[in-house]
């Protein structure tokens, strides 16, 4: 698992106050909304504002979130193509 | 009228501590910030409900204040939600205006109204019925048994879950209590104002 992986779980677990959750509990493959880890719309919005404020990253399509948030692999792979920071 | 409609049970969440019925159930026994304290409330309860953690401390007083008082569930779907305090959102609103100047916190906005807190404790018991959220200067008994008893008496509830849920600048006072058609205290002025000040000295 890269640095980003982790840094990227203990952001979400923090920023969407996913208490009683461990980095290590969240699977790289895992699906973010749905039965997977159980995120929300208002989650949604607020992974979009973490990926401006901690990796300047604008998203200017509202549907390229599905893809995405689809699980950690997904978001890490899209920051570290996409990142300014 | 008054003699038709009993108060079934109370909670009272003040001072690090909760009464139900007013009998202390939990005293938080070291100095704990407010956040802290909700959270050692929710451990003690037991409970099992991760979306506690987004809430606002509003709904989190009115969520863990409705837990307790109905021992976590409501079994009359149609029970009304009466509830009032005298700051609003405020301490959302405050902690929302913060981050405008930054990042704009969606999580934060979703709780900019004081209602959220119904909507928050209609969906964890899944209760579709009448609902209303009064802001008044202090707690104001005449305010409750007056919309009570008209509520009543156009037959809109059968049962009421009544609350005071007040916060501001981490300042909590929260008292709630139901409303049957019998058993329990007689429901007028007198009555609820002796329960709510029940812990006062």
């Amino acid at each position: 698992m890269s640095d980003l992986h982790t840094e990227l779980k203990k952001s979400i677990i923090e920023q969407l106050n996913l208490e009683d959750m461990e980095v290590s509990e969240i699977e790289n493959d895992e699906h973010l909304f749905g039965d997977g880890l159980g995120l929300d719309s208002i989650d949604a919005l607020e992974l979009i504002v973490l990926l401006e404020k901690d990796y300047g990253i604008k998203l200017t399509d509202p549907n390229q979130g599905k893809e995405i948030f689809n699980s950690i692999n997904t978001m890490v792979d899209f920051i570290e193509k996409n990142r300014t920071r | 009228m008054s003699q038709d409609l009993y108060i079934t049970n109370s909670v009272l969440i003040r001072d690090s501590r909760v009464w139900k019925n007013e009998m202390l159930i939990f005293k938080n026994e070291n100095e704990v910030t407010f956040s802290k304290f909700l959270k050692a409330i929710y451990r003690h309860q037991e409970l099992k409900y991760p979306k506690f953690f987004k809430m606002d401390g509003l709904s989190k007083l009115g969520y863990l204040a409705t837990e307790i008082l109905t021992n976590g569930e409501i079994q009359n779907k149609s029970t009304a939600l009466v509830f009032a305090n005298s700051a609003s959102s405020l301490e959302t609103d405050e902690a929302y205006a913060q981050t405008i100047q930054d990042f704009p916190s969606p999580a934060l906005f979703v709780y900019t109204l004081p209602n959220i807190m119904l909507g928050e404790i209609s969906i964890r018991h899944q209760l579709k019925s009448e609902n209303i959220f009064f802001v008044s200067r202090e707690f104001d008994a005449s305010l409750f048994i007056d919309y009570c008893r008209v509520t009543f008496q156009q037959k809109k509830a059968e049962n009421m879950l009544c609350g005071w849920v007040d916060l501001h600048n981490n300042d909590y006072d929260v008292f709630l209590w139901q409303i049957a058609r019998s058993g329990g205290t007689d429901f007028n002025e007198e009555e609820l104002k002796k329960l709510y000040l029940s812990t006062h000295e």
